[in-house]
């Protein structure tokens, strides 16, 4: 089971992480950041995501600052 | 390096060039234009053999740019060029004295405007002094007049370079770059400058170092601009320097600098043996200007007269600096004409009757 | 047990978020470049060189030192570090608008000098920084500022291909382009920019990495749709792929 960390204040909710988890884990938050944005959300509650830090690596602001496996 | 303790014959541009490399002028980057390639050829042929860098630059942008580059890492580095040559640096020029970016530009003027003329010129005084880049901003200039006095200036040139952190240019002509005089190559005479508070080397052991020109927080730029002149005035009480000749007790006082001024002593010295008070004042820095040295000097004359090889432009300089201490009047010869003896001469007979007729003021 | 498989490169400053606006592919690059400069163990010997766009606040991201470069001028800069410093390892990071339309001529006799630096350009086929003007690398019959039609060839050209010309000059040794348009398009940009820096640090001569990289704000598209832009139009164009790789049998 993995796991991801967002730094909400650095996410500009562009929504690629979102494009690209296969597992379709990530998704707008209903509260906002600091910048007024939706920010990524992580929610996995069955336990599905699989750690392979797509997202991160697609975030263009470094705001998926850290992947578990 | 050639270290001498005795006079040996070198063309203008080679003792500029070798002058450097006694510098320790360590990259050269320069791009051909006449009347100053022979610095390049001089370099192309020393430096590599030393173990330092040459390059042939695509451009006076890219050796103005390379130039940068060393100065960043605390390096001493020269380019060189003429006229048109230096007004590609101008966008370099603003850029290191925003980054406070030490380097040596030698200018060898030709005339102009546009391409010009390779004839020799002093046409390119604002270009130096006032320059062509943007922003407020102002590089030191070295005006030699001889070639013992390129070498000097030269070594001074880095000195002044590596100690303000700030362009330095050697403002040569064409005849100084081309003609052969004795010249005597001493030993460097300044002090090596500790660069290691500021000059980048990757951040080993302390805070990350960034030398840039864009400030875009609020305020910062008039901070920076504000600091710079600053300094600007502590390298003008420190550093102006000049030659009088004669004008203690001089009616007439020829201002001139470079090439034009040797002429100009030769014709002071005709002039006196004739029963005219004639005297020089030549600025060896054109920024500093010394204006408070030569407003004193004016004081005491009837009449300054300024000489240069262009239409007027240290003239602006001359008549702020004398601020009516003394009328001002210019003789001079643009597009490479040379300017001789008996024009010089001549000027101060025409200036000695003006004031035999009491008519000037 | 979990085991941490990724996290923010340390040369990253702390409190440097980017200032890109949001989609931006400038960010993805700057960080490929941090983990690398991590792996590497570059970062106490590495000077950057920042260039005229987006790409040139290198020093408010980076715990790196670095200089600035007026617009084109970085390789020249680097230049100048390299060949004082020749120990240090120096990149410029530059946009299309830099590195291949005002600063092309410095670009190209800086690969022909094999000057041993290496040179990331992010190509974004517009002038960003300054609002999405048409730049050499604008595709033919792309909007912009300054091509509000569309770009006509007959009238400004077509697209400068950047890395295929810088490919032809010997002094380079690793030429490439890629792209961030997919998490697979990320790890082959990685891969290439990870073989730049090496050859730089075995010190075979000059690399270039072009990056199609998005633009969203001055292409008027959403990140997502901006993504797909890169792939199924300017990579028509632009094609990916390595132009030169001395190390290798298979790239000339």
């Amino acid at each position: 089971m993995g796991r991801i960390v967002i730094d909400k204040e650095r996410c500009k909710a562009c929504n690629i992480c979102m494009s690209v988890c296969p597992k379709k884990l990530i998704h707008p938050s209903h509260s906002v950041n600091m910048k007024g944005l939706n920010y990524a959300e992580f929610e996995d509650k069955n336990g599905e995501c699989i750690g392979c830090a797509m997202c991160a690596h697609s975030c263009p602001d470094v705001a998926i600052v850290k992947v578990y496996k | 390096m050639l270290e001498t303790g005795r006079k040996v014959l070198y063309k203008g541009n080679e003792a500029i060039a070798q002058a450097a490399i006694n510098a320790g002028c360590m990259c050269y980057f320069g791009y051909p234009i006449t009347p100053q390639s022979e610095i390049g050829e001089y370099m192309s042929a020393k430096l590599p053999a030393m173990g330092r860098t040459f390059i042939p630059a695509e451009s006076e942008l890219a050796s103005i740019s390379m130039l940068i580059g060393a100065g960043t890492t605390g390096t001493k580095a020269m380019t060189s060029s003429s006229s048109c040559g230096i007004a590609l640096m101008q966008e370099g020029l603003s850029a290191m004295v925003c980054a406070e970016v030490p380097g040596v530009i030698v200018s060898v003027m030709r005339g102009g405007p546009g391409l010009g003329n390779i004839a020799p010129a002093q046409g390119d005084y604002f270009q130096a002094v006032r320059g062509g880049g943007n922003g407020d901003y102002r590089v030191i200039v070295l005006a030699p007049s001889t070639v013992q006095e390129s070498v000097d200036l030269t070594y001074r040139a880095f000195h002044l370079a590596m100690k303000y952190r700030n362009p330095v240019m050697l403002l040569a002509d064409g005849i100084l770059g081309q003609m052969m005089e004795p010249v005597e190559f001493k030993k460097y005479p300044y002090p090596e400058t500790d660069t290691s508070s500021w000059a980048l080397s990757g951040a080993k052991g302390r805070e990350p170092r960034f030398l840039v020109s864009l400030h875009m927080l609020d305020g910062e730029m008039e901070a920076i601009t504000r600091r710079l002149f600053e300094k600007y005035d502590k390298i003008a009480e420190n550093e102006t320097s000049y030659e009088e000749y004669m004008t203690e007790d001089a009616d007439i006082i020829i201002t001139a600098f470079g090439t034009v001024a040797r002429v100009a002593k030769a014709a002071v010295k005709r002039a006196r043996q004739n029963g005219i008070k004639a005297g020089l004042f030549r600025p060896v820095t054109l920024f500093p200007f010394p204006d408070k040295a030569l407003h004193q000097a004016a004081k005491k004359a009837k009449i300054v007269l300024d000489i240069e090889m262009n239409m007027g432009q240290m003239l602006l300089d001359v008549r702020s600096a004398v601020f009516g201490a003394a009328p001002v009047e210019f003789f001079g010869k643009p597009g490479g004409a040379l300017i001789t003896f008996e024009d010089i001469y001549d000027s101060i007979v025409d200036a000695d009757k003006k004031i035999a007729r009491g008519g000037l003021v | 047990m979990e085991t941490l498989v990724y996290q923010k490169p340390e040369c990253l400053k702390k409190n440097g978020a980017f200032t890109f606006c949001p989609g931006c592919g400038h960010g993805v690059v700057l960080r490929i470049i941090a983990e690398l400069i991590d792996e590497y163990g570059l970062q106490e010997n590495t000077i950057a060189i920042s260039s005229v766009g987006c790409s040139i606040f290198l020093e408010k991201f980076y715990d790196l030192d670095v200089a600035g470069a007026s617009h084109g001028r970085s390789p020249c800069v680097a230049t100048g570090i390299k060949r004082s410093l020749p120990d240090k390892f120096v990149f410029t990071y530059q946009g299309d608008g830099d590195a291949a339309t005002i600063g092309f001529n410095e670009t190209i006799h800086t690969a022909c000098r094999g000057e041993k630096i290496t040179t990331i350009c992010i190509n974004n086929t517009t002038f960003g920084m300054t609002g999405g003007q048409a730049s050499a690398t604008t595709l033919v019959g792309q909007v912009t500022k300054t091509t509000p039609q569309g770009r006509k060839a007959e009238l400004t050209g077509y697209p400068l291909h950047a890395a295929e010309i810088v490919a032809n000059c010997d002094g380079a040794a690793y030429v490439a382009r890629v792209a961030i348009c997919s998490p697979k398009h990320i790890r082959e940009a990685k891969e290439a920019i990870r073989k730049a820096f090496e050859m730089q640090i075995k010190g075979l001569g000059y690399s270039f990495v072009e990056v199609l990289a998005a633009c969203p704000t001055n292409w008027g598209l959403s990140p997502v749709e901006s993504m797909n832009l890169i792939k199924n139009t300017i990579e028509k164009v632009h094609h990916v792929g390595v132009f030169k790789d001395i190390t290798s049998q298979e790239v000339k």
